[in-house]
């Protein structure tokens, strides 16, 4: 029993890196109909320059929110450089692109910081509160930064009028034009704060499986895998898409099949489920009209509606949305579905 | 002019290095996967990020055929095509329930798991686990032809430039008649096309098999070619190469097969030469730069510039006389 604890907690650990992770991937597809796959080396970049900081002396904490801050910075960045060109070109060619942004980021760390594996500190200490066996501190540590981060990013969204305009912005960009909203910058703070989450997510998974370049390469494919089983276009379902795929993980490489086949049991486990639930556990199911004219090649968004809901008024959506329903659920307008490709 | 282009690729490996003929015989094998892959994205709207998988499939089916049975180099082809139609089709069953970046993570998963059941402990009577099979390099059948030295790589060059053909023939056949309409009506408008009575279910299940059928094609010629096959050389960064290709190529166009598999072929060697430090950072910002230039692939901007000439020429001929 205590080691099958052990093992739910070890689970709960990693699976809220994931969520983390999964988090980031969410905001920025709900912004940009995308998903970022370079979203893991970001994190790993931001997670080096931290150790930059602590090699250079900087206490834990400071270097921490240096790093977040910077990994913000970044973001945008990347956003306003890199990604604006493809804004509006085919999905496949904004893949590309960030496949590129994959490899740059991921050779960069590797010519900059060589290769081999480093150790990265845990801020928490070695042995557990109150005497708990079954967890470590660094687990309990990493249980508890997610859930404060994740609490940040609903307050934000759900209180500040700056979340509210990014809300805007993604959900419908030429109304939220016209009532004033910068929609590019929104945009770009998105992918600032993606990388920021990340960045914490790859400090928090760091001491864990150790800072190498190629250490997100796992952590982002169940991300991604957690992102997609809660429904890419809900953040609440990313969230606890991350918390199932780490247990289902660790449970599953405990009892059994052991390491080795570990990634394609939890992968084929989670595409099974894609299979019954095909918009992931929490996802939105679109459905699609016929339309006149075709739009393979451009992202435009079509009408569609919740199944089995019909269109709410606004002051509906309104109450919806003060009853504490999900900071995204957006009844009024749906974002369009993710386009054909 | 197809002609000549053809007879020019039929007499290059006689006038470059072995090493040369070898990374071509590599740009052929490319060009089939990529136009595999091009079947099922380009031009009926699946996204794949697994490809790698099916080309693993027919590369071991292959080496397996040949290692352990004995069978010819050139009879293991259409077997792995077969198998590989089979294994696509079945695979694109349960994919027909999903769409856009479900079906990415799905192929995605395929494509990671797939070496690791390769290296798996219980297959390795096959598959020879982590070590690989190791293969004979086929002996060209004439020691020359019209006075032209063959060597084995050459004679393999001008194989699979030959299946390459016939290849792309079916393809360019399959895709211009209805078949290849009914794919880009379900890519475009997938109720609309069924309701002019087009069976989607079978038609992307279909699309599914007939392009892990060419990339598995492409895996065969490919075991052969380099005459040796493990795990570790189908990893899922073999898939996303394709990916890269294609789209670099040009999607839904089947001369943009040619020009994805010159770029994942030559341009990691290019980058290699400018930085030895960091070469993976420039092959990123090659391909982020390519994107920029020629959102559309090359074949598409090579597309745009043939149509703007024309117009140019079209004008000037009226305005001559």
């Amino acid at each position: 029993m205590d080691a099958f604890l052990h093992q739910v907690f070890a689970g709960l650990a990693t699976g809220g890196i994931y969520a983390s992770l999964a988090l980031a991937l969410v905001m920025i597809h709900n912004a940009t109909r995308l998903v970022n796959f370079a979203q893991g080396e970001m994190a790993m970049f931001s997670t080096y320059l931290c150790w930059t900081m602590l090699q250079a002396g900087w206490p834990y904490w400071i270097a921490f929110v240096a790093t977040v801050v910077l990994a913000f910075v970044l973001g945008i960045a990347i956003e306003r450089i890199v990604i604006r060109p493809v804004e509006r070109a085919p999905v496949l060619t904004a893949v590309v692109v960030f496949i590129g942004l994959l490899l740059i980021l991921n050779s960069l760390a590797g010519w900059i910081y060589t290769y081999t594996i480093k150790s990265f500190p845990s801020p928490f200490p070695s042995k557990a509160p109150f005497g708990l066996t079954m967890v470590s501190a660094h687990e309990l540590g990493a249980i508890g930064v997610t859930l404060v981060v994740l609490l940040l990013v609903y307050l934000f969204f759900r209180f500040t009028p700056l979340g509210l305009a990014m809300r805007a912005a993604a959900q419908n960009p030429d109304s939220s034009r016209l009532v004033g909203i910068r929609v590019g910058w929104m945009l770009a703070l998105g992918w600032g704060l993606a990388a920021a989450i990340g960045a914490t997510a790859g400090m928090m998974v760091a001491p864990i499986v150790f800072l190498d370049p190629n250490m997100m390469t796992g952590v982002i494919l169940y991300a991604f895998a957690a992102a997609l089983m809660g429904g890419i276009d809900s953040p609440g379902g990313a969230v606890a898409g991350g918390f199932i795929v780490g247990v289902l993980e660790n449970l599953v490489g405990a009892y059994l099949i052991g390491t080795e086949l570990k990634l394609t049991v939890a992968l084929v486990l989670i595409v099974g489920v894609l299979v019954v639930k095909p918009a992931g556990l929490f996802g939105r199911v679109i459905v699609q009209r016929v339309r006149g004219r075709s739009r393979a090649w451009k992202p435009s968004p079509p009408p569609n509606s919740r199944r089995s809901r019909p269109p709410r008024s606004r002051e509906a959506c309104a109450a919806g949305r003060s009853a504490g329903r999900s900071w995204r659920s957006s009844c009024c307008s749906p974002p369009p579905p993710c386009p054909s490709w | 002019m197809a002609l000549v282009l053809l007879l020019a690729a039929a007499a290059l490996p006689f006038v470059v290095s072995n090493y040369r003929v070898f990374q071509l015989t590599m740009v052929l094998i490319y060009a089939i996967a990529l136009l595999g892959l091009n079947i099922l994205t380009g031009y009926n709207g699946q996204i794949s990020l697994g490809h790698g998988a099916f080309y693993a499939i027919g590369a071991y089916v292959t080496a397996i055929l040949m290692d352990q049975y004995g069978v010819p180099y050139w009879l293991c082809i259409p077997a792995a095509g077969a198998v590989c139609l089979l294994a696509g089709f079945l695979f694109g069953l349960p994919a027909l329930r999903l769409e856009g970046v479900y079906l990415a993570l799905a192929t995605f998963a395929l494509g990671v798991a797939l070496p690791q059941l390769l290296k798996y402990k219980h297959l390795e009577a096959w598959t020879g686990g982590v070590q690989g099979i190791t293969l004979i390099k086929p002996d060209p059948p004439l020691d020359s032809i019209l006075g032209l030295k063959l060597n084995p790589d050459r004679w393999l060059y001008l194989f699979t430039l030959a299946v390459m053909v016939f290849m792309f023939v079916l393809g360019w056949n399959l895709l211009r008649g209805r078949v290849g309409r009914a794919l880009i009506a379900i890519r475009d408008h997938p109720i609309a096309a069924s309701t002019m009575g087009i069976d989607n279910a079978l038609y992307k299940s279909l699309a599914f098999g007939v392009s892990a059928m060419f990339t598995g094609v492409a895996g065969a010629l490919g075991a052969v070619a380099v005459a040796f096959v493990a795990p570790d050389s189908f990893t899922i960064f073999l898939s996303i190469s394709f990916v890269v290709g294609m789209v670099v190529g040009g999607l839904a166009s089947i001369s943009g097969a040619i020009w994805g598999a010159l770029f994942i072929q030559f341009i990691p060697n290019v980058a290699d030469q400018v930085s030895k430090a960091a070469p993976w950072a420039i092959y990123g910002a090659l391909m982020i730069a390519f994107m920029y230039v020629m959102p559309t692939g090359i074949a598409g901007a090579l597309r745009l510039a043939w149509r703007r000439l024309q117009r140019r020429t079209g004008r000037g001929s009226q305005a001559a006389p």
